[in-house]
């Protein structure tokens, strides 16, 4: 699995919001793309996913252009997002929002029960909510439904877009660390879009710095973290996340 | 506010099989029963002044559930605003009045083609209209149901504003005619169509396309992320709705005999969508009970003749306003259920 994107451009009507920016994310990497609001990163991720069309530029997937593949196709080759704000189904319960996850593979029953036993192993907390509408969870468990959603489709390639967001820290410090987790044990490899730059880049490989809609910082994510202009711009002093 | 769709779901749930059988088969009896119902001495209150009761309940009654319970699909299920559903109606209408005068089908050999022909103006209708969402497509819809009247209005072969006349009654099926003096055969007849739909919608409902629709009117980008094929299932809610709109549409015209543009107005399309939300957007038995009392109604109070609209409205205000979510809502799942706590 090799996901790049090459000199990509995207308007919203008239506005440029992305200004070809390159992004490249290998096999069993946690690559994540930092940046404060409006630099384009969600943007970014929802073009890859195919909600947002390309203006120009290329996004390859193993060596292959999807921009031209509609966004419910991309989900089959193996393109799986949970999308800013969660995005349940609040009027669906757990298991049917999971169950959505892999409405276009048709498995078998014993195949779908693995995979709920596997998103269950991973957030026993949806075990226990397994009846319960979505609308009802609150924001954390919110946010581990849709990750675990978006993991029912086998992903090759998992898209995060804030899974911090709105959430209290002992919950981000938690939702992190199933991050780290999906990437160590599943293998999943992960495009993380973060506010919270202080945990995704202590979480990260490699990262991205986006303003304006164009990439202005790229190297290690360690090194990030003691880079002098990411500290004074993204961590501040202390650090703390929030 | 105590909701009875969850009340009956719940008694439902605790039943076995033969006890559903039995239940369904005894409510389709009674149902059947409704035509003698004016007749009858305890329940002659029910009886309407001007028109008769048996007709009554083909026109308006059967025929608003019938195209509520499609639109319900179009609006209710995959949440799409239609204001332009009384088009489908038309076309299945012109289709019995043109096919059955000018080429002398009858009724029963017009249904299928009616259908078919609805369903392909929903689809012409469907695909640059699905593209847009909400208010737009709302819009779109309305123009549609506009056109398709002022095509009709403006055309030699459809008669123009007078219409078409002497439009052919069904012919008799098994002994059952269908003619003026026996309404209580129509009734069983659109009683008939309103089962069938009620099955369609509920196989649907729990299989693929249900869960589609469903994420469609939820979310339509998180369903499009799941891999759903947005444009593919809304614009099969179209078409299905537009099918069932088309059916009623061939029944209509070779009941009254006399279409005319007049009868394909803008207010249909609102009066069936108030039907659908009046009786609880999205679930079918609410539709079915707030299409049958919006239908009923204005003929039940025919006899206030003037006031008789000023009520009707009053009635839809208060009952909005006490039910927002009409008369039986669809099921609630935003709240946590006994159920789920355990």
């Amino acid at each position: 699995m090799r996901l790049e994107i090459k000199d990509l451009r995207v308007h919203y009507g008239k506005i440029e919001a992305i200004k070809g920016i390159s992004v490249v994310v290998n096999q069993g990497e946690i690559v994540t793309l930092i940046g404060a609001n409006g630099a384009g990163k969600t943007t970014t991720l929802k073009t890859i996913s195919g909600l947002r069309k390309v203006s120009s530029g290329a996004i390859l997937f193993d060596g292959q252009d999807i921009s031209k593949v509609p966004a419910h196709e991309r989900v089959d080759l193996g393109i799986s997002q949970a999308p800013e704000g969660r995005g349940i189904f609040p009027g669906m319960t757990v298991l049917e929002n999971l169950e959505m996850g892999k409405f276009n593979r048709k498995d078998r029953k014993s195949e779908m029960k693995e995979d709920l036993d596997r998103i269950y192993t991973l957030f026993p907390r949806l075990k226990e909510r397994t009846a319960q509408a979505g609308g009802t969870l609150s924001g954390g468990e919110q946010q581990m439904l849709a990750i675990g959603r978006a993991l029912m489709a086998r992903p090759k390639v998992l898209l995060l877009d804030e899974p911090s967001m709105g959430l209290a820290p002992m919950m981000i410090a938690n939702i992190f660390k199933i991050i780290t987790t999906i990437n160590t044990e599943l293998g999943t490899t992960i495009l993380l879009v973060e506010q919270n730059a202080q945990q995704a880049l202590q979480r990260a490989h490699r990262a991205y710095v986006l303003e304006t809609g164009k990439v202005v910082k790229e190297a290690k994510a360690s090194d990030l973290l003691n880079d002098p202009d990411v500290r004074a711009a993204y961590l501040g002093t202390g650090a703390a996340a929030h | 506010m105590i909701n009875i769709r969850d009340k009956g779901a719940e008694i439902w749930e605790t039943w076995n099989r033969p006890k559903r059988v039995a239940f369904v088969l005894i409510s389709i009896f009674f149902a059947g029963l409704l035509p003698f119902a004016a007749d009858w001495g305890p329940t002659s209150f029910l009886n309407t002044p001007i028109t008769s009761f048996q007709n009554v309940l083909v026109y308006p009654v059967g025929m608003f559930i019938l195209m509520a319970l499609g639109l319900n699909i179009v609006v209710g299920k995959s949440g799409l605003l239609d204001l332009g559903y009384v088009a489908f109606f038309a076309i299945g209408a012109y289709s019995q009045a043109i096919l059955s005068t000018k080429f002398g089908w009858s009724t029963w050999e017009v249904l299928p083609v009616g259908i078919v022909i609805a369903m392909f103006s929903g689809m012409l209708l469907g695909l640059p209209a699905l593209r847009l969402r909400g208010d737009y497509l709302a819009i779109i819809t309305l123009g549609f149901g506009e056109i398709v009247r002022i095509i009709a209005l403006n055309s030699k072969g459809t008669g123009g504003p007078n219409g078409v006349a002497g439009i052919p009654n069904p012919p008799a099926v098994f002994g059952f005619k269908f003619d003026l003096m026996h309404p209580e055969h129509y009734f069983w007849l659109v009683l008939g169509m309103i089962l069938l739909v009620v099955w369609m919608i509920r196989r649907f409902t729990v299989r693929r396309p249900g869960r589609a629709w469903e994420a469609i009117r939820q979310d339509e980008d998180v369903a499009a992320l799941m891999g759903v094929n947005t444009l593919v299932y809304k614009l099969w809610s179209f078409v299905i709705g537009a099918a069932v709109g088309g059916a009623a549409g061939v029944l209509y015209a070779s009941k009254v005999m006399v279409i005319s543009p007049d009868m394909f107005k803008f207010d249909v399309s609102v009066l069936i969508l108030a039907c659908v939300v009046f009786g609880g957007i999205g679930n079918i038995w609410g539709v079915i009970l707030g299409a049958g009392i919006l239908a009923y109604l204005p003929d039940r109070i025919r006899f206030i003749s003037d006031a008789r609209q000023v009520i009707f409205g009053l009635v839809l205000i208060i009952m909005m306003n006490l039910r927002p979510d009409g008369l039986l809502p669809r099921k609630k799942r935003e709240k946590i259920t006994e159920k789920s706590k355990k």
